[in-house]
């Protein structure tokens, strides 16, 4: 379907109103990706991107074990994400529950798939929601995000005029 | 609550489950009003009401042909919405970008280990 994925960029596509299929392919073999996937010291390291600080990563990787992520944004404010584990197949599928804190009326079933091709892997991140609603506010809550983002960036152009 | 702007306008347009379902059809080419209403099997005052919405906010353009008015699909207005997914893809480039980082680490660090020749 996506063929010849480069890293580097993701690809985000709306398969049903209320779906969001996320696809990246990585220059890493499956087990690699798991583990970084799937170890808090190591989510730490990426999971916030450039938007903030982590704060907490917690993984019980059992079925039924819960998963809580918080990161303190660029903004200040705190954006925090939990859910549990409804599936595992080491190195091949993690099947979770994802609720956003602070819609929790909002909760998605995530299923992650790891896909090996020639040492490299691709994750798929199938995101189902049980709305149109929810799923377009799930993706609006990205763009606030990215807001913020931008609003810190004029902040300091702001500073530095003054 | 205020009413939004142009913008948020074409989303509300295309929430409604029939008018993206009119637009469905309409990916597959121009059609008359009557096979949207034959197709959707609603009333026609329903479907023209959802095609004014749909053309209040230029996602779809008409055109009279003799005695029919024919629909078509104007990509160029439903921009916004591929925007709005696009920043949400922003988000997760930028946290994979960090992965990648921590993966290259992995890497070596198993290089390092497994390697038995240094």
């Amino acid at each position: 379907m996506v063929a010849g994925t480069s890293s580097g960029t993701a690809t985000v596509t709306l398969p049903a109103d209320d779906q969001i299929l996320i696809t990246r392919e990585f220059n890493a073999p499956r087990h690699l990706v798991y583990r970084a996937w799937t170890t808090p010291e190591l989510v730490m390291r990426w999971w916030a991107a450039d938007r903030g600080t982590m704060t907490i990563a917690e993984i019980d990787l059992r079925v039924g074990g819960a998963w809580r992520y918080v990161m303190t944004a660029n903004g200040g404010f705190e954006v925090a994400f939990h859910g549990e584990y409804r599936e595992i197949v080491p190195d091949e599928r993690i099947v979770l529950t994802e609720v956003f804190e602070a819609m929790p009326e909002a909760e998605a079933l995530d299923t992650v798939t790891f896909t090996g091709v020639d040492g490299r892997t691709r994750v798929q991140i199938l995101v189902q929601h049980t709305s149109k609603q929810f799923r377009d506010a799930h993706i609006n809550s990205g763009m606030e995000l990215g807001l913020q983002k931008a609003l810190d960036l004029l902040e300091e152009v702001a500073v530095s005029l003054s | 609550m205020a009413r939004a702007a142009t913008t948020a306008d074409t989303f509300n347009a295309v929430a409604e489950p029939r008018r993206r379902q009119i637009l469905d059809l309409l990916a597959g080419g121009e059609r008359p009003v009557n096979d949207l209403v034959h197709l959707l099997g609603l009333a026609q005052p329903q479907v023209s009401k959802h095609l004014r919405v749909l053309r209040e906010v230029g996602a779809v353009q008409v055109r009279g042909d003799g005695r029919q008015r024919l629909y078509r699909l104007n990509g160029h207005a439903l921009k916004p919405i591929h925007d709005w997914v696009k920043n949400y893809e922003r988000t997760w480039s930028e946290r994979f970008d960090r992965l990648d980082a921590v993966l290259d680490e992995l890497k070596q660090e198993e290089d390092d280990d497994g390697g038995g020749h240094e």
